[in-house]
């Protein structure tokens, strides 16, 4: 049963546009899937190496901005007279250039700050994600700053005399944002069941006891931080092809939050922590709109979350599994210690 | 592990350390040598600089002054995973086990630098991942064997007897697949029988040729195991000798075996 568990879900899920037709809905499916997609990078730097990144939102706001202007087309001036012109490319291009230059500022970001821990590292990836966000603002050339960059194309997919799909109705992003989530699923539930990924529980349990055993500390960290940011960077450029328009708001510090609360409600750590914690909060300002207005509608998204955190404080899939029995551990407290005084 | 070479060979060599916390000197001026399948334990009150002697060897410390040197090469420069991958692999003082996650998970963490994978074979499931995975599993079961907490296997770390997570500490240690073992103080906590056991676990270890520098309060264990003793004051070295020797030395029973240890030794 447990092993089919996910199959019928995903089912159940891909089954959502044939019978939900109204749009904002269906909009609010969208959008919540490109933040999970978001968490879900999030908690691997989060749950499984330990190490909180408040500035997270960078990498998905990187990934917006790159994907759309390779796809837009830009002509910028750059110190000296040196003027960078760059013609439209296809958009699927543009997706994975947004990976490729998030992942490679996961990478720089990795290695300047995985030199410290804790509140330090909080900190300096705040700080990151502020001055990248005032980069975007402030760049007027290049990202038409406060002004925002409009008629983004949406997603393409094809090759020149073969056609080309574009994903620009709603149930086709949906697809498409739930193929994006199924694949960055498998890359993370293969990278944490494997050697990298007990590495990277090594290093959150206990950092000595870890490189003792030959564990190259910085050499893990970067490595989350980069697939990381490149996952961020695919949700940010879904983002920005389906929104159609996208301003230096996309570097808020409030998707941030949202990101870390997903992950931590749904139970950091664990591979369906992020969606589970995800659904929950992308449909809560969805339920409460019905019946509150948005003063309350907000009380209500807190208060939910600090119910959650204190009845749950591992999360709900942690929560889950244990009620259910899925990887129970025999309980080992009593017998133990006599045995081991029988031994020989 | 590997197989037993020439005793006299030096393994390990501390030449001339020193280590300064600002103004306090833990280690002044300390050397010896520990030679290839020996088991040397180091010695002394609390405070004496056993544990930072350790930090430095491991790489967890850089020594103020002096140099250590593992089979020829230089320690001084070398990160502790880096050390790790020479063969030189320590065991810690307290926490000693990933807590959180099972006793198999725990070796499997262990054999980290065994593994064959490369990082495209995880993403792309290829059949290196697997083939890999499943040495590293038979691997895991027999050094659990070997330490004798294999029953304990589906277990999480945190929940095992005390002893039992210090045997655990060191069955991490040999996943590595280490040419010398340090250990901090193994059997601190340990009941009687649980000392005669990580005993004969030494002794195993000692056949496979692995070479071991031992810290340990346990006189007892300490003068059975040994093959030499260095002991330790106040960041000084008082003595050094064969157990005998050290059981009779005036400064050594001054500064930590106490007057009773003379009595014994005369026994």
């Amino acid at each position: 049963m447990k092993r089919f568990l996910p199959w019928i879900a995903l089912l159940a899920i891909a089954s959502v546009p044939m019978w939900l037709k109204d749009p904002y809905l269906l909009n609010t499916f969208i959008t919540t899937g490109i933040f999970i997609v978001a968490a879900m990078s999030l908690n691997l730097l989060l749950g499984y190496t330990g190490q909180l990144s408040l500035g997270h939102v960078a990498f998905f706001g990187i990934g917006a901005y790159t994907s759309a202007l390779v796809s837009l087309g830009f002509d910028v001036e750059l110190i000296g007279g040196f003027r960078v012109v760059h013609e439209p490319w296809p958009v699927w291009l543009g997706f994975v250039i947004a990976i490729l230059v998030s992942g490679l500022c996961g990478y720089i970001v990795g290695k300047l700050s995985f030199r410290v821990r804790g509140a330090y590292f909080v900190i300096v990836t705040i700080s990151f994600a502020e001055v990248v966000r005032l980069v975007a603002l402030n760049w007027v050339e290049l990202t038409q700053g406060p002004l925002a960059l409009t008629s983004i194309p949406p997603m393409t997919l094809g090759l020149p005399g073969l056609g080309y799909f574009d994903f620009y109705g709603k149930p086709s992003n949906f697809y498409l944002v739930l193929g994006v989530i199924v694949l960055a699923y498998v890359i993370i539930s293969r990278l944490v069941n494997s050697r990298v990924g007990r590495a990277m529980v090594a290093l959150k349990e206990n950092e000595s006891l870890a490189v003792s055993v030959g564990i190259d500390v910085t050499r893990y960290l970067v490595l989350a931080a980069v697939i990381s940011a490149g996952i961020a960077g695919a949700a940010g450029s879904l983002y920005a092809h389906y929104l159609k328009i996208i301003d230096p708001d996309v570097f808020l510090f409030l998707y941030t939050v949202t990101m870390v609360i997903m992950v931590i409600t749904g139970g950091k750590g664990t591979l369906a922590g992020p969606i589970v914690g995800g659904l929950i909060f992308g449909f809560i300002p969805v339920v409460a709109r019905s019946f509150a207005s948005p003063e309350i509608q907000w009380i209500l998204y807190g208060l939910f979350m600090i119910l959650i955190i204190f009845v749950l404080p591992q999360g709900i899939v942690p929560a889950c599994e244990k009620w259910f029995g899925v990887n129970a551990q025999p309980d080992a407290s009593g017998p133990i210690k006599a045995k081991t005084q029988d031994a020989p | 592990m590997d197989v037993r070479s020439t005793q006299t060979q030096p393994a390990l060599s501390i030449e001339h350390i020193a280590v300064h916390f600002g103004g306090l000197v833990a280690i002044s001026d300390m050397s010896f040598v520990v030679n290839e399948g020996e088991v040397v334990s180091l010695i002394g009150p609390n405070g004496a600089g056993k544990t930072t002697a350790f930090n430095v060897i491991t790489g967890f410390l850089r020594p103020s002054k002096g140099d250590v040197r593992y089979r020829g090469t230089s320690l001084s420069n070398l990160k502790p995973h880096e050390v790790t991958s020479l063969g030189l692999v320590r065991t810690f003082q307290r926490t000693s086990v990933f807590q959180s996650v099972s006793v198999f998970e725990n070796v499997m963490i262990g054999l980290h630098r065994r593994g064959r994978s490369r990082l495209w074979d995880t993403l792309l499931a290829l059949p290196r991942e697997r083939e890999s995975e499943n040495e590293l599993k038979t691997r895991a079961a027999e050094i659990l064997a070997l330490v004798g907490i294999e029953r304990r296997t589906a277990e999480l770390a945190g929940s095992l007897s005390y002893g039992d997570q210090r045997l655990l500490g060191v069955a991490l240690a040999l996943a590595t697949d280490p040419s010398m073992l340090l250990l901090d103080e193994p059997v601190s906590g340990m009941n009687a029988t649980e000392t005669a056991r990580f005993m004969q676990l030494l002794a195993r270890l000692r056949g496979f040729g692995v070479t071991i520098l031992l810290v340990e309060h346990d006189m007892p264990m300490v003068m059975g195991v040994s093959d030499r003793i260095v002991v330790l004051n106040y960041g000084k070295i008082i003595a050094e000798g064969p157990p005998a020797a050290i059981q009779g030395n005036p400064e050594v029973i001054q500064a930590y075996l106490g007057q009773g240890a003379k009595k014994r030794a005369r026994d």
